[in-house]
């Protein structure tokens, strides 16, 4: 397939706090503007940061200690809503590698899929243990290991888990789905041929 | 033990079982537009594949058109660009494209079933997620990311997890001023904007069946809001008088065949489901969102929520960035925008409601109000009823067919942190394109009431209230 292995992921992380935040938040829409995806980096929670300074509030994503982090905390349900996939784009070409969250959205969950963004879940409290260690103290390094299921970081060990096909897919390079779609072509033209609405019924 | 919907399209499109665990399941027909496919043909182009069944595969243009002027080349150069960029793939990889001028334009999930393209039993696809709303016709139909767009386009197959099914049943009358909308915003506010998630919604009963196309494709459209990718309505009479003579639909003895097997593939009666869900018809009002998602909604005579429970932070967050108070009637809530329109609520069953309610009297003042048709055939259509003429005249403005106001990508947008009050589909925190504008969900009726009030408003209070079950 060609695709990246991704086995671990290590690094810094960023905690992003809160429920239901959905991938208007994460990419506005007016960043859809275009026909391609490059430059959605700089746009990643655009308006939310220029809230949070408009208030006198720092943005996580603009809080210089997490600068260059590679895996993001969040809460449930992140990534609800719009099926642009400049969401997770964005957060992928800012470097974000992976995204460790209570839940997400499933077409959120998919699309990162097929980046090769691993989304992992865990547990309420085990999300909670990781922010605080992180806010605490943003310079310690998370070791996140898909095949263990498990997220390392000094003296905390996190049960993190994703569906094992997802898991061996990250894991095998196999995450380019379109290469294994066009394998075997002779069986889709099969599918196609005992579809009624294809053959006048 | 008999099979659902889901399980018998499922099992009928299922190619193979790829070597990650994941179905490839073929797809029967692949709905595009101009915002999320131009990188899916620059990786066509890049790989040299071509388009795997052009012939199963639409286009249209609604995401960033402008809805006022149409001339081309458009003002918004980056609106020409990707419109132009849209044309120029359909030309290259031999795709039909219902562009701007053409009658058969529109928003891509009002147009798919006008054209009688989608039908029951179909596999759908569509990089927008608001795509379940097909579902309405019995059909399974997925909202999709760029990179999935491609793996259409090249293969006609997508690769994806089976999902589970859950029945909401909806029984009895609907109260009058009760509305399709007011249905399923109760639905998302009860099972939680996550509820759906890993499941497919089949919405059943004898409410939903007596319900015309346009009220269910309002329901299956928001099945994404409550975290559900797909949702359906098992066919029936209704779906097929629907669909008899439309340009795509089968003719003739055809139609009569497709019939039987669109009988054939509805849920048995005896099919199992992963969970059941009742909601009573006579219990519903008219509802209204007060936050920043479409499950954060109270009836009309409701009061604001105070911060509580596990979702004390997000309420507390909503209502700052609403500018509300807990405990505050949500009808009374000043608006300065009303939007009719997009693919929840921009049918003519929808303008035709909205329009009697409008009739005779006029928008407040302060009010900027705006009713924008779903497609280029539910204006042309509106304005034969000359319902063009009754909102005019009320004080509406009256557009061109597209997405419009719903998502803040073409010239119709909030400003500042105007309150609108919107027939779409998603109150999320600068969805109507600008960072501060603030969205109250509520049905086309409610809209046309708050645009005559200028606040938020029972339509049920208004003269000549709406009878139960009109759009």
């Amino acid at each position: 397939m060609g695709a990246e292995r991704i086995e671990t992921i290590e690094g810094r992380a960023l905690p992003m706090r809160g429920e239901d935040i959905d991938t208007d938040r994460i990419m506005p829409a007016r960043f859809l503007r275009s026909i391609t995806f490059e430059g959605l980096e700089t746009h990643v929670f655009e308006d939310d940061r220029l809230a949070a300074s408009r208030s006198g509030d720092v943005h996580p994503f603009d809080k210089p200690e997490y600068e260059g982090a590679s895996i993001l905390i969040v809460n449930r349900n992140f990534g609800s809503g719009s099926s642009r996939e400049h969401a997770p784009q964005g957060l992928r070409r800012r470097g974000i590698r992976a995204i460790i969250g209570e839940s997400f959205a499933e077409i959120f969950f998919g699309n990162s899929l097929m980046i090769g963004l691993a989304c992992v879940t865990a547990a309420q409290g085990d999300v909670e243990r990781l922010m605080a260690q992180v806010e605490h103290d943003p310079g310690v390094v998370l070791h996140l290991d898909l095949e263990a299921g498990a997220c390392e970081s000094r003296g905390l060990k996190v049960p993190v888990s994703m569906p094992a096909h997802v898991r061996d897919a990250l894991i095998a390079g196999a995450w380019d789905t379109t290469g294994l779609l066009l394998d075997r072509y002779e069986a889709v033209t099969a599918t196609a041929a005992k579809l009624p609405y294809l053959s006048g019924f | 033990m008999g099979q659902t919907l889901l399980q018998k399209v499922w099992d009928l499109h299922t190619v193979r079982t790829l070597p990650t665990g994941q179905t490839q399941l073929f797809i029967g027909l692949h709905l595009i537009h101009e915002v999320t496919t131009p990188q899916a043909f620059d990786a066509l182009r890049e790989h040299g594949w071509r388009v795997a069944r052009p012939d199963r595969t639409f286009a249209t243009v609604d995401h960033i058109v402008p809805t006022r002027q149409r001339q081309r080349p458009f003002l918004d150069v980056m609106a020409e660009d990707m419109i132009a960029s849209l044309e120029r793939n359909c030309r290259d990889f031999g795709i039909p494209l219902y562009d701007i001028g053409d009658d058969r334009q529109g928003i891509v999930h009002v147009i798919g079933p006008e054209l009688g393209l989608t039908q029951p039993g179909l596999t759908i696809a569509c990089g927008d997620s608001h795509t379940s709303t097909h579902g309405a016709f019995g059909a399974v139909a997925f909202g999709v990311g760029t990179s999935q767009v491609r793996d259409v386009l090249a293969s006609q197959c997508l690769a994806l997890e089976p999902l589970k099914v859950r029945r909401i049943r909806v029984t009895g009358q609907l109260p009058r001023g009760v509305y399709a909308k007011d249905v399923i915003l109760t639905i998302i506010q009860r099972l939680g904007v996550a509820g759906g998630n890993g499941y497919a919604y089949e919405y059943a009963g004898d409410t939903i069946e007596r319900m015309s196309m346009d009220e269910r494709m309002t329901i299956c459209n928001m099945s994404i809001e409550g975290g559900a990718r797909a949702g359906y309505v098992n066919p029936d009479e209704t779906t097929f008088t629907y669909l008899e003579g439309r340009p795509f639909a089968p003719q003739g003895d055809a139609f009569e065949r497709a019939k039987a097997w669109w009988r054939s593939i509805a849920s048995d009666r005896d099919a199992v489901y992963d969970d059941d869900v009742a909601i009573r018809a006579k219990d519903l009002t008219p509802v209204v969102t007060w936050g920043v998602n479409p499950g954060q909604s109270i009836a009309i005579d409701g009061a604001v929520p105070a911060p509580a429970g596990a979702d004390r932070q997000s309420t507390s967050d909503a209502l700052t960035y609403m500018g509300l108070q807990a405990g505050q009637p949500i009808a009374g809530m000043k608006v300065d925008v009303a939007f009719i329109g997009s693919c929840t609520n921009g049918r003519l069953s929808d303008l035709r409601e909205a329009a009697r309610i409008v009739r005779g009297r006029h928008v407040a003042p302060h009010v900027k109000a705006l009713v924008v048709p779903g497609s280029a055939a539910v204006r042309k259509a509106a304005e034969r009823e000359g319902l063009d003429r009754t909102f005019r005249e009320a004080g509406f403005e009256w557009r061109e067919a597209g997405c419009s106001m719903c998502l803040g990508m073409n010239p119709d947008k909030l400003e500042g942190n105007q309150v609108c009050a919107a027939s779409s589909n998603r109150n999320f925190k600068g969805r109507q394109g600008s960072p501060t504008g603030r969205t109250l969900l509520m049905s086309p009726a409610m809209v046309a009431a708050a645009a005559l009030a200028g606040e938020v408003t029972d339509v049920r209070t208004l003269a000549d209230p709406a009878p139960a079950g009109v759009a």
